[in-house]
């Protein structure tokens, strides 16, 4: 908005980035008097509202996301220090803490590092190339967003279960998929995997293959072409979807909740640990790892807001 | 209903939109705000229209004050520049709004209104579109229902944002001559916004020229073209032949060679000689006040183009010419000029 | 190209077809007296009940949050507008913790509800309450930039026609942004029926009372009733489809009225 202030070359400029009210500068109450006295400052913006509604509304946004948002996140914070900073590493240090924080790093690391791949690889098919069954590709990547995580566990339970299609297979060969670091693993690729591949489709379609083709007509090969040519341009978006998976796989509950087990020490990952603390009452405990994975979400919040400016930026160029 | 705009102010930070402005609009005119972007006629007009308010200064309507009344109040039909249709209601339901927001004290019933959005439809030409949605129309089509619905609020002063900026060429002169003729059915007294000056001078009855939000001229589409009163305007209406020259008393010099025209009045200094392209005299080396080389001729209809080098610049200034055809030139031939008609400005700064 | 579709069907159809492949050995009377038992139907009747009413305050909610944000000026916006996403980065069960110690009956907002008389944790208002928490970002995140790129010629236009603000927004604003509108509310929906982290916690969880449909889902595997498990999921996953289906045609009815120029 810094806009409104810069010198425009037309008023329809100006007038286009001065959507927004300023609340402070336009006092309700005497307008209605000096309209009266004297005619040329009545202001009346034909595209806002009277100075009590817009008070209204802006109080009610406030309320509510303070109390539905910022609210459970001070509880958190909250109550991980009620009893003391001492008390909350000491929480922290526990050996199920550290077991729980380890996996789920393990985890993360497995489950990112997979879907960065594919997730390239899938928008790199689907943007730059036409193949049948491109749409199905599409609706099968958004697939685990609109799927219930307690069902993402269920699939695997069904096909790695003690009576799944491969349970008895697995047994036979002493292979542990299910309660496990395997199925856990799984179960975050499977709800993580749309993040990476989302971030990059829209970014790689608008880019087109041009520079790609420029690039093999100069004598690059394939592989040449896109670690220099097409990584280069989608570096940002790369690291932003990389940054949501990461988030939700380290945060994922409801569909490793079902394929955990709930092994103490074992297959517990810091949400599971989280939930074993609160139900046994260890409530300091269990705030202390919730602090850990709020401030994990707070820092993917900032780094977000952060990408997403430079992803704006990055279209400039193109732009207007 | 006549318009009186009184010393209007309006800056946005540091930037004067307008700079004291006044103007004039008797009732049923057809008027242009002409000028380049950046020159406040569109925040003129939205002014008048109650979109935006000037820092100081007056505006009344018919004699009355308008700054005391908002858009909604003012009865003001506006078209906007890119329409500003709703998207959302069909061509018959935004020829119709105006009709159904208004004070249920006077508001219409449903066949009046009916009937009325069904006349003013007819007026332009688009009955046939009543119930199609406005992405389903081309531009020209659009750009006649926003002007259909802004006639059905009955309004007091028409005005119009560039209304044929959006349009490609061909629609354009189609659309300029179907709303002078509009004009002359209807008779509301209107303003319209365009930066092109074929555009103003074609349509309006009055044109004004504005530049820097500061008006610079207002006369007849003529007066503008033959006496333009400042060297902006002659700059911007019509082709022109610009020379630096130096006047003093009545000689006038260019490059520090007289050019045995008088100054016509011209104060002594720094100046700009300007010259329309087709008063500018073709003769014989030697018998005209500049003289050049022609380096390139193009001929079609009933001119020739031509691009001559002025002698005594070293071939650094090269005007362009309008001759009549009755003699053919050849490049490489040297030969004099002679404005026919010409102004000298002086020069800013 | 074969490989992503190999890791693709590895990672999700296969798992996918399992589900399906166990609901094709039930029987249609199976399937039928599982969904239809007491308790099944209880379960979904509260997820999909309490989901809708989430969605239709969030709906509300979200739109006058996402006006403040876009039209006005006042301090803290840029903050308030970050807090939106909270919801879609805090893990489930951290805000499942969260907001049950804030509103169980000695929490910050619980102490002064239960003076009220009014007991939000360990009941279906806790349900309500959690859902309306994970919904939000979806109705802010889709009718925001649809607002910020609503042409602003077409509020003058309607003033300028003579309508006073309350028509401008009623008539000409609001209907704008319908399609948005209905497809935040979807996604808001379709979420918070299949929510079970942030829910479960302040749920208490009483069967036919305060039991949503993915914890029973849970429930009847760890009873290794799988078969009973696969038929809730199925109906839960049609749901969501057909919801995720309906946004699509509707999305594709506004464009069709609407394109983008």
């Amino acid at each position: 908005m810094s806009m409104q202030t810069g010198l425009a070359t037309s008023t329809t400029q100006l007038r286009t980035y001065a959507p927004a009210t300023d609340v402070s500068v336009a006092a309700p109450a005497p307008r209605l008097e000096i309209a009266r006295a004297e005619p040329v400052t009545a202001h009346r913006n034909p595209r806002t509202e009277p100075g009590p509604i817009r008070f209204i509304i802006i109080a009610l946004a406030i309320a509510f996301l303070s109390v539905f948002v910022v609210l459970p996140l001070v509880v958190v914070f909250a109550s991980a220090f009620s009893k003391g900073v001492v008390a909350y590493f000491a929480a922290l240090a526990e050996p199920e803490a550290l077991a729980a924080i380890k996996l789920t790093l393990l985890v993360a690391a497995i489950s990112v590092t997979l879907n960065l791949v594919f997730g390239v690889v899938a928008a790199w098919a689907i943007s730059k190339f036409e193949f049948a069954g491109k749409t199905f590709l599409i609706t099968l990547i958004d697939l685990p967003f609109s799927v219930s995580p307690v069902i993402s566990g269920l699939v695997f339970v069904l096909l790695f279960g003690a009576q799944g299609y491969f349970g008895s297979w697995l047994q036979a060969h002493n292979v542990h998929i299910l309660f496990a670091v395997p199925g856990i693993a799984l179960a975050t690729i499977f709800v993580t995997f749309p993040f990476v591949a989302r971030a990059l489709i829209p970014l790689m379609q608008e880019q087109g293959t041009q520079e790609e083709e420029a690039a093999i007509s100069l004598g690059a090969s394939g592989l040449q072409t896109f670690f220099r040519v097409t990584l280069p341009n989608i570096k940002w978006g790369l690291l932003y979807g990389v940054l949501l998976c990461n988030a939700r796989a380290m945060g994922e509950f409801g569909a490793v909740s079902v394929v955990s087990g709930h092994i103490r020490g074992e297959t517990n990952t810091m949400p599971l640990l989280v939930e074993i603390l609160y139900n046994e009452y260890q409530f300091v405990a269990s705030f202390a790892i919730a602090s850990l994975l709020a401030m994990l979400a707070l820092i993917t919040l900032v780094a977000k807001t952060i990408l997403e400016r430079r992803l704006d930026e990055a279209e400039v160029p193109d732009g207007d | 209903m006549a318009i009186e705009v009184k010393n209007i102010v309006k800056r946005f930070g540091s930037f004067a939109a307008l700079d004291n402005v006044d103007l004039k609009v008797a009732d049923g005119e057809l008027l242009a705000l002409l000028g380049p972007s950046g020159s406040g006629k569109t925040t003129l007009l939205r002014i008048i229209a109650g979109l935006d308010w000037p820092d100081s200064g007056e505006v009344a309507i018919d004699g009355e004050n308008a700054l005391s009344r908002g858009a909604s109040e003012r009865q003001v039909g506006f078209v906007f520049q890119h329409y500003a249709l709703f998207r959302h209601m069909t061509v018959f339901e935004n020829v119709a709004f105006g009709l159904r927001v208004q004070p249920r004290a006077i508001r219409k019933d449903e066949a009046t209104i009916r009937a009325r959005v069904k006349n003013l439809l007819d007026l332009v030409q688009l009955d046939w579109l009543a119930n199609r949605y406005p992405s389903q129309l081309s531009g020209g089509q659009r750009q006649r229902i926003a002007l259909a619905r802004a006639l059905a609020i009955e309004p007091r002063i028409l005005l119009l944002d560039e209304p044929f900026g959006a349009l490609d060429a061909k629609v354009r002169k189609e659309l300029r001559q179907w709303l002078r003729s509009l004009h002359n059915e209807i008779h509301v007294t209107s303003i319209f916004v365009t930066h092109d000056q074929e555009e103003a001078l074609e349509v309006a009855n009055r044109v004004v020229v504005m530049d820097k939000g500061k008006i610079e001229q207002i006369g007849s589409p003529g007066e503008v073209y033959d006496n333009p009163a400042t060297a902006f305007v002659h700059g911007f209406i019509g082709e022109s032949i610009v020379l630096p020259v130096d006047v003093a008393g009545d000689a006038v010099r260019l490059d520090g060679r007289p050019l045995n025209i008088p100054a016509l009045g011209a104060a002594s200094g720094a100046a700009k000689l300007f010259v329309r392209r087709h008063d500018m005299a073709v003769g014989p080396a030697g018998t005209g006040a500049l003289e050049g080389a022609i380096r390139h001729v193009r001929s079609f209809g009933p001119i020739q183009r031509a691009e001559v080098a002025l002698a005594g610049s070293e071939g650094r200034t090269v005007i362009e010419i309008d001759a009549p055809r009755d003699r053919e030139l050849q490049a490489g031939e040297i030969v004099s000029l002679q404005p026919r008609r010409y102004r000298i400005f002086a020069a800013q700064e | 190209m074969g490989l992503t579709l190999t890791w693709l069907s590895v990672i999700i159809l296969i798992p996918l077809g399992a589900l399906f492949l166990k609901t094709s050995e039930l029987s249609l009377d199976q399937f039928w007296g599982i969904v239809t038992s007491r308790r099944t139907l209880n379960a979904l009747k509260i997820s999909f009940g309490l989901s809708f009413a989430a969605a239709c305050v969030n709906l509300v909610m979200g739109t006058i949050i996402v006006w403040a944000l876009v039209r006005y000026r006042f301090p803290g916006r840029r903050l308030f507008d970050a807090i939106v996403d909270i919801p879609f980065a805090l893990p489930t069960a951290v805000a499942g913790v969260a907001l049950t110690q804030l509103f169980a009956q000695k929490g910050w907002l619980g102490a002064p509800l239960a003076e009220l008389g009014i007991k939000v944790a360990f009941t279906p208002i806790g349900i309500f309450i959690a859902m309306i928490f994970i919904g939000i970002p979806f109705v802010v995140r889709t009718v925001q930039p649809v607002l910020i790129d609503l042409d602003p010629e077409i509020e003058e236009a309607a003033a300028s026609l003579g309508a006073n603000r309350w028509h401008t927004v009623f008539r000409v604003i609001l209907p704008s942004l319908i399609p948005a509108l209905l497809t935040g509310f979807a996604l808001a929906f379709a979420r918070a029926i299949g929510e079970y982290g942030s829910v479960i916690f302040i749920a208490g969880n009483l069967p036919n009372v305060s039991e949503i449909a993915p914890l029973l889902v849970v429930i009847r595997l760890s009873e290794f009733r799988y078969a009973d498990a696969t038929a809730i999921a199925v109906v839960m996953l049609v749901a969501s489809f057909l919801i995720i289906f309906l946004i699509n045609r509707l999305q594709r009815w506004a464009q069709a009225r609407i394109p983008v120029h």
